[in-house]
This record gives structure tokens, C-alpha cells and sequence, in this order.
């Protein structure tokens, strides 16, 4: 028996991720954190829970946070990824990034791509949030390691700063 | 070492951070090895039952199908695993004891064909009798779940074990006093009966393990908290020389006790040896949940006092639901056994505690395990006493703590920490004494954690030409900051900065042996076997200066990567190639811990006594039953705080989740089987469940073991808020005896005590 004559059929689809241009052909039921991870090797969106609720997943698709656990790499076609491994800028940290690493945001590690990129949403809606908005925005990224105050501590004094530049640029 | 410091005391920045900022950080599940083949795990449905007959036949024959792994194969190996009792078979034998067991494993080419593979594979199962809760286990005539001779592991590190009695899987005794007797003579009594649920670690990374066989023996990569006791173990099982054993820690997400000891590593081996490729096993969270939990508990407990204020005695039973197998009950109950009297003046003090066998997943570490279960119970009965006394409940500590060097158990390690000063600073920051409003309690809680596991670490530095050093040390790094603190310990005793130094992830054959990671101990066992490390290659170098400049070590100094004589200097470089008369080489530095005194045994510990202290301030909703939380504070009573930053982090940290222990975790069972085995259902702390307002106080005393009077933490802040957020309660007049203090739960309470005629709580 053919193992490929029962499988669906194959798509072709491209996409840009983190400014490059992408084409590949894949599986309907690939899901996009598998298609970044083992397809591409970018290896900083994490699986944990597998259903959409600690964010540890999460990748920006044109901009908007999605959980890569549960959407499919063909809903991606056509349209921008931004994963953590394209934020830094010629090797220079985001000032997110930077934030991140002075508050003591970071502990294991695990949550914080997911944390840094929901966040980045957040600043470009909101340029400078205070604690309240933060908090409200993260619900849906979990971190065990933290207790949360030091990431949104972070997140709030990177939009500070990203304010202040935006003023005086 | 002089008094004063430069590094050590200082917060850097953690030294991954920007590998974890920017995705380049790898976990074990970003590793991709040569020819690696996907596990999936086939797990009983049900808790207990004798296994018929398994056909694999359908599943080997599946596209992409390259192994699949039953009991059958595990000929030639030893099929038990267990670091305190041996008693877990690497894949199911005969017998299936958990809903959730693994049962057989299938590799294949990917994951969609291995979890394909997993659905082709038939069981008949033959259903037996089960015990999947305490009393059932317990009852008279129950069916056992383990016979014949117990067999010891390798760690199980409390003494004697010996053969309990129906399901006992093991018994912590501990006595002083004639207790009956202190008992009748105090004039107040309290009594009561609770219990603790069974509660996920929820390490965002689920465990992970890469095993792969070779010409040379077996190397494995994996999400474990203590690479040395995994090596060993495996070496056993396999029957290999310790030396064809790998094991390669790379960063962890997160541990907190789900993955200390042995747990995924000798199953995703077999199926590596059975396929003859490397094999990826990565659980997801359902399997997580049922390869290792938090205990549930049941208690009961007596507290006596006297009308004027003193403590008499305590008496105390424990029953520990650790599961099918023993994982680190023994240990477990040895910690609640410990916790159980409370850091008060005792006349007589009785604790038993039991690990119970039950057809449930098995139970093991979680962040102050054994502590966790215990205080808030201990607090409560000291709370409900301080009221009968008329006496304000902190007035009522202060007179009965314990002093800094009084016995805490016969035996054992006095008292190292100053525990009315750590109480009196958690009042004041939640308020105490300060008008309140309405509806809104506040409570402390006191409690100590025997922690720092065995005193067993060591240590190299290698200190290379161009004046940089690289560290060698076993701890894995799974979010505490290890790898920080180890280095500005370095940085500290070499004189250099801290760029300069690197520290690597644990692997076996290079880095040198350390006993775990856990129980608080990194920074206090393993920071000193650094410390010693650092000094000895100081030394090496103060030493060659000497005898370069002809002058006594005494007259010579070690600061910015060289060494002074006055006004002289000779860099570190320049010494190393003085001493290999060319450019190289290297100089190489030992350090290592071990017992002080006696044989570092668990009688004669702990480490060091780890304070659990919290303070709530909570505002309750009498028409819900929820629970707000105002204020909550923790002590951090480090001795010294290597990294303050740090500390503080770890401490809030442990504070959230203790959170979620008091609040509303609890992993829900009907008859042995998971119900709410995903993040859907099994519910953490989120940002929106983070109290109002949380401080971490440090405590500096200098009064710890390690380096620089440094002892750990990361524990004692859990069962210090969870045992405050109890008395908080209490103070509004609910007196509660189970947890977590769900809403429905406390709003039930709450009727009960209407329907009492107690009074009302209404605004
Ligand atoms: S793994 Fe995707 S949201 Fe948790
Ligand atoms: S840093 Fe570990 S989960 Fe957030």
C-alpha cells in the first residue's frame, strides 16, 4: 500500500516570516507552531498547554497575537509571521527585550516570547499603558516562574520609553 | 574572603537573559538529533487491572512506525525504577496500577504517525478491585497494590526502610514528651480534621527527554532537575557502567519539583534501545499530570494550651495519597512529618505520618512539599488557641517561637533563622494592628521547611589563558537563577567581572557531580563547592606569584584579573603563562561540600531550616464566598541575598502559586481517573489572580551555611501565604478545614456557620 495514496492532498503556500519570504509545501492539518519549529527552526514560540491558554505559542500574524498551538500554518498563507527570533534589530534587543531582562521579567524563560510579543501588540495599540492595562492584556499568557508584577513592570516601562523616543524623534 | 563584596550582594542582570529574550535559549524540545525518531506513549484508561494480551501487530505495521515498546521487551534490564522504593515499572508489566500508566510506546519517523501508531495498539485489560482514595486504600481488607520484599532505591536516603502493613508505602514517625499526659494537664484544647487536595506543578515546559543509544552506550538529553540521580538510575536499570551513561541538561522551563528524580527517562530509553535510533518523547500536560503530582492529604491534628498563653503539646496524624508507585513519598511524609509541630516550645510533641499506596498517579515533589501540606493546618489550631487566650494572634507567636539555636526536633539542626523578627515584619506589612474594614481579615502564619536535601555538591573552575573562566557545576537552571548567582560567587572570589566568567548547562561527563537541584539548596550547597572551587585556583595563582616575586601569599592581593604586590600587578594571563613557560593552558580549581558533621543523614539535618512566613489581608464576599486579595507578604530570610533581585523574583513567584494552592487548584479524580487533566479545566494563577498589592521582605542575618551566610529560598514563601490567607480567614470568624477555599466551598461554610447561628457576616 501506498502510505501517501490515503493522505490529503498537499498545498503549496507562502508567507513572509520575520521580513523573509517563505514558500513551502504542507500537510492541511500542520499546524503553524509545528510548521515554524520544524520546518523553518525557529524555535522560540513553545508548546505548552495545547489549547490555547498560556500563550507560551504565541506568534504575531500581521501584527495580531494567535496562539501557533492552534492555528494552522495554511492560515498563514499570504500574510506576515513575526516570531521573537525577528525582534531584535541587527542584533540590537527590542526595548521590550531590554526591559524584560532588567526587571527580572525572566525566569525559566518558557513564557517569555509569548509574553514579549503579546505585549509588543499592546504597546503599538497603546503607547504608554499603565499597570491596570498590562495586567488586563496578559491574562491569556501564563508564567509559573514570576508571579507576573516584574512583566508588567517591564512592559510598562518599555512603553515609557518607547513614548519618550516617539516624542523626542 | 573580605567583608566586603562587589559582586556578590549586587543585582546583574541575569546572565541568559538575552538568550531567553531573543528564542535562542534551548530546551530539551528544541533539540533536533541526527536520525531522531517521535515517541508516543499508549497509557492505561483505567486505575487498576491486570493486562491480558497487547497486539502491537497493526502498529508495527504502520507508515513510519520504526518500534513500538511493550513490557515483553524489557528482558536483559532491570524493569524497576524508583529513587526511595523500587517499584515502577519502566512500561507496564503484568499489571496496571494508575489510569494513565504507560502501557506500551511507539516510535515513528513523526509525531502524527506515532500518535496513529498509539490508536492501533489492543489491550484487553482485566479489571481488578481498585483503591483509588485514601479510606478505600486504607480499609480493612483492601486489596494491595505492592507484594513481596520492598526493595530500596538508590536515594531513598531515610534510614531503614521497612515492610508497612496493607498499602503503607512508608511511616515517619516522631516523638518527644508524654504527650497524653501534657494534654490533659493544659486548659485549652483544639481539634480538628482536614484535608489538602491533590495539585499540578504545571512547569510550563511538560518533561522532555531525548534518549539515544550508541557504540558507547547511552546518552540522554532531558528536562530533569537532577542529572546525577537520573544517571545513576538509568546505569542500573540498563545495567551499564555509570561512565556509558550520559546525561545533558540544557535549560529547563521550569521544575518546581515535577521534574526532580527519575521520570520519562527510562521509558524513552528502552524505546530508543528497542528502535536502535534516538527516540523524542515530550509529554503533554494530560501526561504530565499523571506522571507526577502533589499529594492529597488527610489529617488530624491536636493543639493544647494554657489559658495564659503558652503552648503545650501537638499531636498529629498524616495520611499522604502518593499514588501507584512511591516517587518521593517517603521523603514526603519524612517533610510533613517534620513541619507538623511548627517552630513553637514545646512540652510534648507526637507526629505520624504515611505515604498510602492508592490506584491514583503517583506523588512526588512539589516546591515545599510536606511544608505546604502542614502549616496552614499547624496555624490554624495556633490562631483558634490565641483566641480562646484572648490574646492577639502575633502577641501569642511571639511568646511561644522558637529562639534562633533552640532544638527544633531532637536531633536535628537548631533553629538558624530569627523567626519573631520575620513574623513581626510580615504584620506590619500587611497592616496589623491598623483599623479595618469591614468583611476584610488579616493573618500570619509561621511555619520552617527542612530543606537543602543532602549536603553533597562539587564544583571545577577552569581558568583560561586570556584571564577568562568557564564553570563547571551540576545545578540546572530552570529559572531560579542559578547560573547568575554562581557566577557573581566567581566573579566575587577570582576578582573578575562577571562577562568574563561563563557557566554551562549540566552534562554528566564533564560537569562534576552535584546531588540535585531542589529543596532550596543551588545557591547554599552548590554556590559553596563554586566558592571553594574559585579559592583554590586563587590560591594556584597567589602561589605562583609568591614565588615569581620571591614574597610570602600573605603579601600579595588578588583584584581586576590580577595579582598585586603594592603597586605591582601580574594579569592572570601573564601567571598562566609563567607557569606553563608558553602561551596556554589553563588553571583548574576543585570545590566540593559535603557533610560537616555525623554522615549528613535526614535525623541528623536538615541543611538548614528554610522559614515559611506569609501575612495576609484578605476581603471576603459573603454572598459568593470569593475570596479578594488585598495584601499579601512573604519573608525571604536568605542570610545573604547573593542576587536581591533575584530573590525577590523567586519569591513571588512562589507566593502566586501558593496562590493557587489556597484558592482553587485541585486536580479532580473519580474512581482513580483524571477528570480535569488540561488548562482548560485545571485552572492557575493568571495576571488577573494576582493579589493587590505583594512584598517580598529580605531578611539578612548572615546566618546560613553558604557562601557568605547564604541559605535558600524559593520555597517557604508558599506555604507561608497559603497558611496566611487560612488565618486571614479565620480572622473574619470562617474557620476553614479543606482547601482550596473555592467559592463554593467557603460560600458552603459560610451557610454552615448561619445555620450554626454563628454570626453573621454582612456588611
Ligand atoms: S501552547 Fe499554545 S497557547 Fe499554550
Ligand atoms: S519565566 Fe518561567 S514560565 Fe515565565
Amino acid at each position: 500500500m501506498d502510505e501517501r495514496s490515503e493522505a490529503p492532498a498537499r498545498r503549496r503556500i507562502a508567507l513572509v516570516v520575520n521580513g523573509n519570504p517563505v514558500e513551502a509545501e504542507i500537510e492541511p492539518r500542520e499546524l503553524l507552531l509545528d510548521f515554524l519549529r520544524h520546518r523553518l527552526g525557529l524555535m522560540g514560540a513553545k508548546r505548552s498547554c495545547d489549547v490555547q491558554v498560556c500563550g507560551s505559542c504565541t506568534v504575531l500574524l500581521d501584527g495580531e497575537p494567535v496562539s501557533a498551538c492552534c492555528t494552522l500554518a495554511y492560515e498563514a498563507r499570504d500574510r506576515q509571521v513575526l516570531t521573537i527570533e525577528g525582534l531584535a534589530d541587527a542584533g540590537r534587543l527590542h526595548v521590550l527585550q531590554e526591559a524584560f531582562i532588567e526587571h527580572a521579567a525572566v525566569q525559566c524563560g518558557f513564557c517569555t516570547s509569548g509574553m514579549i510579543l503579546t505585549s509588543l501588540e499592546l504597546l503599538r495599540e497603546v503607547p504608554a499603558p499603565v499597570p491596570e492595562q498590562v495586567r488586563s492584556h496578559l491574562k491569556g499568557n501564563l508564567c509559573r516562574c514570576t508571579g507576573y508584577r516584574r512583566i508588567i513592570d517591564a512592559v510598562v516601562d518599555a512603553g515609557r520609553r518607547l513614548a519618550a523616543e516617539g516624542a523626542s524623534s | 574572603m573580605s567583608a566586603e563584596t562587589h559582586v556578590v550582594g549586587t543585582s546583574i542582570r541575569r546572565v541568559d537573559g538575552v538568550e531567553k529574550v531573543t528564542g535562542a535559549a534551548r530546551f530539551v524540545g528544541d533539540l533536533v538529533v541526527p536520525e531522531m525518531l517521535y515517541g508516543r506513549v499508549l497509557r492505561s484508561p483505567v486505575p487498576h487491572a491486570r493486562i491480558a494480551r497487547i497486539d502491537v501487530t497493526a502498529a508495527e505495521r504502520m507508515p513510519g512506525v520504526v518500534a513500538v515498546l511493550v513490557g515483553r521487551d524489557l528482558e536483559g534490564t532491570d524493569p524497576f525504577y524508583g529513587h526511595a522504593i523500587k517499584d515502577r515499572p519502566i512500561v507496564a508489566l503484568d499489571r496496571v496500577r494508575f489510569a494513565g500508566e504507560p502501557v506500551a510506546a511507539v516510535a515513528a519517523t513523526d509525531e502524527a504517525a506515532a500518535a496513529e501508531a498509539v490508536w492501533a495498539i489492543t489491550v484487553d485489560y482485566e479489571e481488578l478491585p481498585a483503591v483509588p482514595t485514601l479510606e478505600t486504600a486504607l480499609a480493612d481488607g483492601a486489596v494491595r497494590l505492592h507484594e513481596g520484599p520492598l526493595r530500596p532505591g538508590l536515594f531513598h536516603g531515610l534510614g531503614e526502610l521497612r515492610r508497612e502493613e496493607g498499602n503503607i508505602c512508608y511511616h515517619y514517625r516522631s516523638s518527644r514528651g508524654e504527650v497524653e499526659r501534657a494534654i490533659a494537664g493544659a486548659d485549652l484544647v483544639v481539634e480538628g480534621e482536614y484535608t489538602f487536595p491533590a495539585v499540578y506543578q504545571y512547569a510550563m515546559e511538560p518533561h522532555t527527554v531525548i534518549a539515544a543509544w550508541g557504540v558507547d552506550g547511552l546518552t540522554v538529553w532531558a528536562s530533569c532537575q537532577h542529572p546525577y540521580l537520573v544517571r545513576a538510575e538509568l546505569a542500573e536499570l540498563f545495567g551499564l557502567p555509570q561512565v556509558s551513561v550520559r546525561v545533558i541538561v540544557p535549560y529547563l522551563g521550569g521544575g518546581f519539583g515535577s521534574k526532580s528524580y527519575t521520570k520519562m527517562e527510562p521509558l524513552t530509553a528502552a524505546l530508543s534501545r528497542k528502535a536502535g535510533r534516538p527516540v523524542r518523547i515530550a509529554n503533554r500536560v494530560d501526561e504530565a499530570m499523571v506522571t507526577t503530582r502533589r499529594h492529597n492529604m488527610r489529617c488530624w491534628m491536636r493543639t493544647a494550651a494554657t489559658s495564659d498563653g503558652a503552648v503545650v503539646a501537638r499531636q498529629c496524624k498524616i495520611w499522604l495519597d502518593t499514588g501507584a508507585y512511591a516517587d518521593n513519598g517517603p521523603r514526603v511524609a519524612a517533610t510533613a512529618g517534620d513541619a507538623a509541630p511548627g517552630p513553637y516550645r514545646w512540652q510534648a510533641a507526637e507526629v505520624d505520618a504515611w505515604a498510602v499506596y492508592t490506584n491514583t498517579p503517583p506523588a512526588g515533589s512539589y516546591r515545599a512539599f510536606g511544608a505546604t501540606h502542614l502549616i496552614w493546618i499547624g496555624e490554624a489550631q495556633i490562631d483558634a488557641l490565641a483566641r480562646r487566650a484572648g490574646l492577639d494572634p502575633v502577641e501569642f507567636r511571639h511568646r511561644n517561637l522558637l529562639r534562633p539555636g533552640e532544638e527544633v526536633r531532637p536531633g536535628g539542626k537548631p533553629l538558624d533563622a530569627d523567626l519573631v523578627g520575620d513574623v513581626t515584619k510580615v504584620a506590619a506589612a500587611v497592616g496589623w494592628g491598623k483599623p479595618k474594614p469591614p468583611l476584610v481579615g488579616r493573618g500570619v502564619s509561621v511555619g520552617l521547611l527542612a530543606a537543602g536535601a543532602n549536603p553533597v555538591s562539587t564544583a571545577a573552575i577552569r581558568l583560561q589563558a586570556d584571564g577568562t573562566a568557564v564553570l563547571l557545576v551540576s545545578t540546572t537552571e530552570m529559572g531560579q537563577g542559578a547560573r547568575t548567582v554562581f557566577t557573581q560567587i566567581a566573579a566575587e572570589e577570582l576578582a573578575l567581572r562577571p562577562e568574563r566568567i561563563r557557566v554551562m548547562g549540566a552534562d554528566t561527563q564533564f560537569t562534576p557531580y552535584d546531588r540535585s537541584t531542589g529543596a532550596s539548596r543551588s545557591t547554599t550547597l552548590a554556590g559553596k563547592a563554586v566558592l571553594r572551587a574559585a579559592a583554590d585556583v586563587r590560591g594556584q595563582l597567589l602561589d605562583i606569584a609568591a614565588g615569581v616575586w620571591g614574597l610570602p601569599r600573605s603579601a600579595l592581593a588578588i583584584r581586576d584579573g590580577a595579582v598585586w604586590h603594592e603597586t605591582e600587578s601580574l594579569s592572570f594571563p601573564t601567571l598562566i603563562a609563567r607557569h606553563f613557560g608558553m602561551p596556554g593552558g589553563e588553571m583548574i580549581g576543585r570545590g566540593e561540600v559535603r557533610p560537616e558533621r555525623g554522615t549528613g543523614s535526614y535525623a541528623e539535618g536538615p541543611v538548614f531550616w528554610e522559614v515559611c512566613v506569609g501575612g495576609a489581608e484578605v476581603a471576603l464576599d459573603p454572598e459568593t464566598g470569593r475570596i479578594h486579595l488585598r495584601r499579601l507578604a512573604s519573608v525571604a530570610d536568605v542570610g545573604k541575598a547573593i542576587n536581591p533581585q533575584l530573590v525577590e523574583a523567586q519569591d513571588e513567584g512562589a507566593c502566586l502559586q501558593g496562590v493557587g494552592n489556597a484558592l482553587f487548584e485541585e486536580m479532580l479524580f473519580e474512581d482513580g481517573v483524571l477528570v480535569n487533566g488540561s488548562l482548560l479545566e485545571y485552572r492557575v494563577p493568571t495576571t488577573a489572580d494576582m493579589p493587590d498589592e505583594y512584598r517580598s521582605i529580605i531578611v539578612e542575618n548572615a546566618d546560613g551555611p553558604g557562601p557568605y551566610g547564604a541559605k535558600g529560598v524559593g520555597e517557604g514563601a508558599l506555604a507561608g501565604v497559603v497558611g496566611a490567607i487560612v488565618t486571614a480567614l479565620a480572622d473574619l470568624g470562617v474557620e476553614m478545614y479543606d482547601l482550596p477555599l473555592s467559592p463554593e466551598r467557603v460560600w458552603r461554610r459560610l451557610r454552615e456557620l448561619e445555620a450554626q447561628g454563628t454570626v453573621l457576616l454582612r456588611d
